[in-house]
């Protein structure tokens, strides 16, 4: 199957930035690896296909990327009621990162607060609550994660996430991170030929 | 009935970013050490993993552990070409100071300071965040780092340029933009996945 970071950065079999990849071969492998065990994962008992995917699409869609957007939303192809659904939630909580707070002390100078986002009707009921609280900590995740906290967890167990499913979608969240950025580098560097 | 986070034994909670060795404390349920198969162990990679908390817990999901740690070890040790070690861990450093993770700063800080042998000045990017003016090498690595850490991303020609203008080849971009890029992977599992503590070797110095 196609190396999805080369895929989306369109990077060409035999060009320069190619050949540059070459030289970190377990790099690009196991990046590829990772989104294979993310999104064709062993076991669904902890986070459903159909969940990961809304995640997704929503991560990609806050990264402000077109080409990432259209990847995740092709994954939920067969569920338009839930891809509109994301793409509503979304909608409603673009920011610009990163923000947050610091521990009380000298940092306190550094700190720029702002408001954790919260799904509200008629979206919030047509994610379902599961994935509403995904959405929700994925936002802090993406925006602001140094306000995380330990409340931020119990509101995912509260919602029936595992302690297992956690780590999955947090995992998710962050590969994204890594993987929107590594494809945005590599195109940037691309059209700027020497 | 849900399960409930981990309350961290009582610790001294760090307040500046900093180079002393840290320790770091889970609010989930890390797996036992009895209870790690042999393909959690395949996971973990480094046997002595299996004495760290982070690890145990992110062993939960063995196949994306495992990537993921063989993904960072080729982004950071290959010796191949491409961009000096100091200054993949400068662009850690950067990526980690910006985001905000005190845990993944000190760590990496440490690596860049060893490595590059330039403690003031990775002391002067911990103490004054990434505006600090450290040379004009440095300065164009954090500013790309920083570039791409900022959600939307705002990496552009311009800082392709600049680090072009420094004297990097595009290999060594590559490692900047791969490097950088890992740290919002990592920073985001540290600073949301439990907290860091002053207690331990730092305490006890």
């Amino acid at each position: 199957m196609a190396d999805v970071i080369d895929s989306l950065a369109d990077i060409a079999p035999g060009s320069a930035l190619d050949t540059i990849r070459t030289r970190r071969p377990q790099a690009r492998l196991h990046a590829q690896a990772t989104y294979d065990s993310l999104f064709k994962p062993a076991s669904e008992a902890d986070a459903s296909k159909r969940e990961r995917f809304a995640i997704a699409l929503f991560v990609a869609r806050l990264h402000g990327k077109q080409e990432i957007t259209a990847h995740y939303g092709k994954l939920l192809e067969a569920d338009p009621e839930l891809q509109e659904a994301v793409r509503m939630a979304a909608a409603a909580a673009g920011s610009q990162g990163p923000w947050g707070r610091y521990p009380v002390g000298p940092l306190s100078a550094e700190d720029k607060p702002g408001a954790a986002d919260r799904i509200a009707l008629p979206v919030r009921d047509q994610l379902g609550e599961r994935i509403a609280a995904a959405l929700e900590h994925a936002h802090m995740l993406v925006y602001h994660p140094r306000d995380a906290a330990p409340a931020h967890l119990q509101a995912l167990l509260d919602a029936g996430w595992s302690t297992t499913g956690i780590v999955a979608i947090s995992q998710l969240v962050a590969f994204l991170s890594y993987q929107i950025r590594v494809m945005t580098g590599l195109r940037v560097l691309q059209a700027r030929p020497r | 009935m849900s399960e409930k986070v981990l309350t961290p034994p009582e610790h001294v909670e760090p307040l500046v970013f900093t180079r002393d060795q840290l320790d770091w404390l889970p609010w989930l349920e890390p797996m036992a050490e009895q209870d790690l198969t042999a393909r959690h162990m395949a996971a973990l990679v480094d046997a002595a993993r299996a004495k760290s908390p982070y690890f145990r817990l992110l062993v939960r999901d063995p196949e994306v552990l495992e990537a993921r740690t063989r993904t960072d070890k080729d982004i950071f040790y290959n010796s191949d070409a491409g961009l000096p070690r100091a200054e993949r861990e400068l662009a850690a450093a950067a990526t980690s100071r910006f985001n905000g993770c005190i845990y993944c700063a000190s760590v990496h800080a440490r690596f860049a300071a060893t490595y590059s042998k330039r403690v003031d000045d990775v002391d002067r990017l911990l103490a004054k965040g990434v505006e600090a003016d450290l040379d004009a090498r440095w300065n164009a690595i954090v500013a790309a780092s920083v570039a791409l850490t900022a959600t939307p991303v705002t990496f552009g020609p311009e800082h392709v340029d600049r680090l072009r203008a420094v004297g990097l080849a595009d290999a060594a971009i590559v490692d900047v933009i791969n490097a950088a890029s890992f740290f919002n992977w990592a920073n985001r599992l540290m600073l949301s996945l439990g907290e860091p503590s002053a207690t331990g070797a730092a305490a006890n110095r």
